[in-house]
């Protein structure tokens, strides 16, 4: 006897399935100001500070550009990303917590259904924070050396990194027992962020540790995939590791997060 | 009275930290945060000492620690307020209320675990500063009179974090407590001196109160000769005015029942 064919029998589409809940996780995200507001804002308040702080690090020699603005925007789309990790995670453990998973399990949906839903409100954060932060960073003086299609390619690099890393928010939302508990994740996620060559080019940090470090943690190349559009224009080799390493991120947490949420299905 | 008054701050003082004790998840984050600033601005922003102007003799790991001494007291004192706003929230608050006469002890109470809290932080930031071959030029007294900057700090973000818990009695105004606190500390001169900031910050950061306490702190760090009178008054200054905000909070929280 297999159960799931008879539970699905007179299931909606797959496709239907994801629409419904993409538009209940979109219109979430919508609803919670609290949590657009600090994703987007907070990013443009350090890249403000940072730009007018740290501008006199493009006197160093090699130094690539002569603007820090510039430099420093590849970093607000990674900081959108760790809010993806922690919003994606919380409304997950929001979701088991007021019980909305129980009744899920009463209804023949499918797991990637669920994935594809809670990924939906994600995107449409990412989306809506890459052009803003491209509008700001513009306004603000910073350029993109790879033009208007470059921006474009910026735009999709981004959202896939937004997507990796509210992948990883879905492994944590399945793990935590309470929304709280999503937040600790917070400073272990900004860990990776600075540890990476967010404020310098990995070749003018001089510390070797840091260096090492910088050069293993797959940020770096995504920083640099944003960077490269925004300084060199194209550089294939610097984009391909971005896109490669937010491709290995976001495979690897779905698979994981697919695993955990179909096991999750499965009890009674 | 004198007795009782110490001995019911003692009383809550003891009480938190027993709970961070068998909790360790609340305490180590905190903790970890001021550490992961000062190693990955003095380790990834070290070649900013090579940047023309830049003229600190301690070297860019002193310069940073001069940031993180300041961030690691001030967020001892806002993530205590977290506390507060946790027990005001679910009703422990309004008990301790009703079981105290004279509630300062309250706010002294709390402070006593700020000040563990930012004491154990400053320890280990300290620590891993000098394994990585942090200079330290200035003497004796110069570290004293550092350290002495960081603990009126550490009172004053206290004193902040206290009277915003106390008004709002809710975990959710924490962003209220973190965002003026990172404000304060940001726009002052954090990677490189204020000749060197370029643009609105450093016009601002000639009005941000932290910036004399940190250029003092840096100063006294390097044996250099340091404003340190001027430092002293901004930061008692600023700790008198949150008092003030504290205790009215104090009397918001008695007024709510």
């Amino acid at each position: 006897m297999n159960g799931a064919p008879t539970a699905q029998r007179g299931a909606p589409p797959l496709r239907v399935q994801v629409k419904e809940l993409a538009r209940r996780s979109i219109l979430r995200t919508i609803r919670q100001p609290a949590i657009i507001v600090p994703a987007t804002i907070f990013p443009l308040i350090l890249l403000a500070i940072n730009s007018a702080g740290l501008d006199s690090a493009t006197t160093l020699p090699g130094f690539p550009t002569d603007s820090y603005l510039t430099f420093a925007l590849a970093f607000a789309f990674l900081q959108a990303g760790v809010f993806a990790v922690i919003g994606t995670g919380q409304n997950l453990a929001e979701d088991q917590v007021s019980g909305f998973w129980n009744r899920m399990q009463l209804t023949p949906i499918r797991p990637a259904a669920l994935v594809a839903g809670q990924l939906a409100g994600t995107l449409a954060l990412g989306l809506f924070q890459a052009a803003t932060y491209i509008t700001v960073g513009l306004i603000a003086g910073g350029h993109i050396q790879a033009g208007i299609p470059g921006a474009l390619v910026l735009i999709a690099l981004a959202t896939l990194i937004t997507l990796a890393f509210g992948s990883i928010g879905l492994i944590a939302g399945m793990r935590a027992n309470t929304p709280e508990n999503v937040q600790g994740l917070f400073p272990v996620v900004f860990v990776f962020l600075f540890m990476s060559s967010m404020a310098m080019p990995r070749n003018l940090i001089e510390t070797d540790w840091f260096r090492t470090i910088a050069t293993y943690n797959p940020v770096s190349y995504m920083i640099e995939g944003i960077r490269s559009l925004l300084i060199f224009g194209w550089d294939t080799e610097a984009l391909a590791l971005g896109f490669g390493c937010a491709t290995v991120i976001l495979v690897g947490a779905l698979t994981v997060a697919s695993l955990s949420i179909k096991g999750r299905m499965v009890r009674t | 009275m004198i007795a009782r008054y110490f001995s019911v701050a003692g009383g809550i003082a003891r009480r938190l930290l027993d709970t961070f004790v068998h909790s360790p998840a609340l305490f180590v984050p905190p903790l970890l945060m001021p550490l992961f600033f000062f190693v990955a601005f003095a380790g990834g922003l070290s070649a900013i000492d090579a940047a023309p102007g830049f003229d600190y003799p301690a070297g860019y790991t002193a310069f940073e620690f001069g940031f993180v001494l300041l961030q690691a007291s001030a967020f001892g004192g806002v993530f205590t307020g977290f506390s507060i706003a946790a027990d005001f929230q679910f009703g422990f608050g309004r008990r301790l209320l009703l079981a105290t006469p004279h509630r300062t002890a309250l706010i002294l109470g709390y402070g006593i675990v700020s000040l563990v809290r930012a004491a154990i932080t400053v320890a280990v930031v300290t620590a891993v500063g000098l394994v990585a071959g942090m200079e330290v030029l200035g003497d004796g007294t110069d570290i004293v009179a550092l350290y002495g900057l960081a603990l009126i700090v550490n009172i004053a973000g206290t004193l902040f974090a206290a009277g915003v818990a106390l008004r709002f009695r809710s975990l959710q105004a924490t962003p209220l407590m973190m965002v003026p606190t990172f404000l304060f500390l940001f726009l002052a001169p954090v990677y490189v001196p204020r000749e060197l900031l370029g643009g609105w910050v450093h016009t601002v950061s000639a009005f941000d109160p932290a910036t004399a306490i940190m250029e003092t702190i840096r100063d006294l760090l390097a044996g250099q000769p340091a404003d340190f009178l001027l430092a002293l008054g901004v930061a008692v200054g600023l700790a008198a005015a949150l008092a003030v905000f504290a205790i009215r909070g104090l009397r918001s929280a008695e007024a709510a029942g």
